[in-house]
């Protein structure tokens, strides 16, 4: 009896434990850069969500295509009409672990520098994709900011010829997030 | 006591595991749950590629702070032979601007030479269509003309405000799917001057158009106004127009033929004369290319 008790009490605490590591923010950012010499394009998506564990370093994030936005309403629209598909594919994800998660001490706020690997799923292509940052550790929350680069080729995203010169083959993603200890 | 512990341990390390896997739930899984829970409504975008089917308004507004400059030709008919080269020796042209105020709310003026027309227009979307939602985009156009041809009366006593026109349009669409929209486009049209001693001064119609998408950038569209008999201008024929949408980057070309000569709502609505299936077919053009006045602020 006292050793059932003993477990169930261990199990609570087991899960106590790993409950408190989750963070989230529902308005992280993502950007994204094309820069060739006739037009350099960017949007921004202010809606990014992402949970975080801290006890084994998975981090997913899903935006919705629909919620990037352009300087100019005609980018936006082709830009899900035409390239990204957003009614057929509505949402992009990342579903990734930290590599170097024993570098990093959540118990001591500071800077540290993080690597990131996992699946970026884009256009309904799934891609093995690493990402480089820093995650900073401060009173009650998180800031992680990461960058990567990917071929608009990889993800079947065609650009017709007559718009090739005005839009990048590689695009450089840039997204920044501050988590918050999930209640 | 080391035989009796050993099961002691397995069952300890069992229920962590049991206890724990609960949490190995796949974290995207906890993120769609989450997202769930804070979930926007999705407004269908795109029902039609510009804020004209072919002669008259879809519910496309022009973006908040964009400017379109569009310019519109329609040819002579097909019908008048090789001499007019098959109509293109006469040109009808409208050059019109249209700017978006607001998400849902945009206004323009053009100026047609068919009878030296000058046009504005008011356009609002009341609703917009939500997949899984709201199964209809709603927007109600209000126009208003004025013919600055000269009198063909002088003798008598003339008002200015005779050569004003008025219309007032219901639009009703819906995206049925990325390739196909439908709308329907009830129609008043007020002429302050009758134009004949039998003719009403209220002309009433109903449009029906649609959107058929071949690729991604072209489109195939067609338009039809039928004019509620007893109501309508003697003479005049149902407004009948078929085109493509070709987009390129920045600009939307849109080709059509048409038994219509105006582009505006009285004229190409209540005063269509030819018989589009007696040759009396122009084709047409429309160029429309959009400038950005006001970057939005995201």
């Amino acid at each position: 009896m006292k050793f059932l008790l003993v477990n169930v009490l261990f199990c609570l605490f087991a899960t106590q434990a790993l409950t408190q590591p989750l963070y989230m923010t529902r308005n992280g950012k993502v950007f994204f850069f094309s820069k060739t010499p006739v037009e350099n394009i960017d949007a921004v998506n202010n809606e990014v969500t992402s949970l975080l564990n801290t006890a084994n370093g998975e981090v997913a994030v899903a935006v919705l295509v629909k919620s990037f936005h352009f300087d100019r309403a005609l980018m936006e629209e082709h830009f899900n009409e035409n390239y990204m598909e957003s009614t057929k594919f509505p949402k992009a994800t990342y579903n990734g672990k930290i590599l170097n998660l024993d570098k990093i001490n959540f118990k001591v706020n500071g800077t540290y520098p993080v690597e990131v690997g996992g699946d970026l799923t884009l256009h309904g292509v799934k891609q093995y994709q690493t990402a480089t940052g820093t995650l900073t550790v401060a009173a009650d929350k998180l800031e992680a900011a990461a960058q990567f680069t990917i071929k608009l080729a990889d993800f079947k995203i065609q650009i017709p010829s007559l718009v090739a010169e005005k839009i990048s083959e590689t695009i450089e993603i840039k997204i920044n997030c501050i988590y918050a200890p999930k209640q | 006591m080391r035989l009796n512990n050993k099961p002691r341990v397995v069952f300890t390390t069992l229920l962590v595991a049991l206890s724990t896997a609960g949490y190995a739930q796949d974290l995207m899984n906890m993120l769609d749950q989450e997202t769930e829970k804070q979930k926007k409504p999705d407004y269908v975008t795109a029902t039609f590629k510009t804020t004209r089917i072919i002669n008259g308004h879809s519910v496309e507004n022009v973006a908040r702070g964009v400017l379109d400059f569009r310019i519109s030709h329609r040819f002579g008919f097909l019908s008048s032979g090789v001499y007019e080269l098959f109509g293109l020796d006469q040109a009808a042209m409208r050059m019109g601007l249209d700017y978006g105020l607001s998400k849902r709310w945009m206004i323009g003026v053009g100026r047609s030479t068919y009878q030296k027309q000058f046009d504005g227009f008011t356009k609002y979307k009341v609703i917009s269509q939500v997949a899984d939602g709201m199964p209809v985009t709603v927007s109600a156009v209000a126009g208003m003309m004025y013919k600055s041809l000269k009198f063909d009366t002088p003798d008598r006593e003339n008002f200015l405000t005779s050569k004003l026109y008025y219309s007032a349009q219901l639009l009703v669409a819906r995206k049925f799917s990325e390739s196909l929209s439908l709308q329907l486009m009830p129609t008043v049209i007020h002429y302050n001057l009758a134009t004949g001693i039998n003719d009403p001064n209220d002309v009433f119609s109903v449009g029906a158009g649609g959107r058929m998408k071949l690729s991604r950038r072209v489109s195939l569209n067609a338009e039809y106004y039928y004019q509620i008999p007893g109501h309508q201008l003697a003479g005049t024929q149902n407004s009948l127009a078929l085109g493509f949408d070709i987009e390129t980057g920045g600009h939307v070309f849109q080709l059509n033929v048409t038994n219509s000569t105006g582009m505006t709502e009285r004229s190409f609505i209540s005063e269509t004369t030819g018989n589009f299936f007696k040759g009396d077919i122009r084709f047409g053009f429309t160029i429309s290319r959009v400038f950005t006045i006001v970057k939005p602020k995201y």
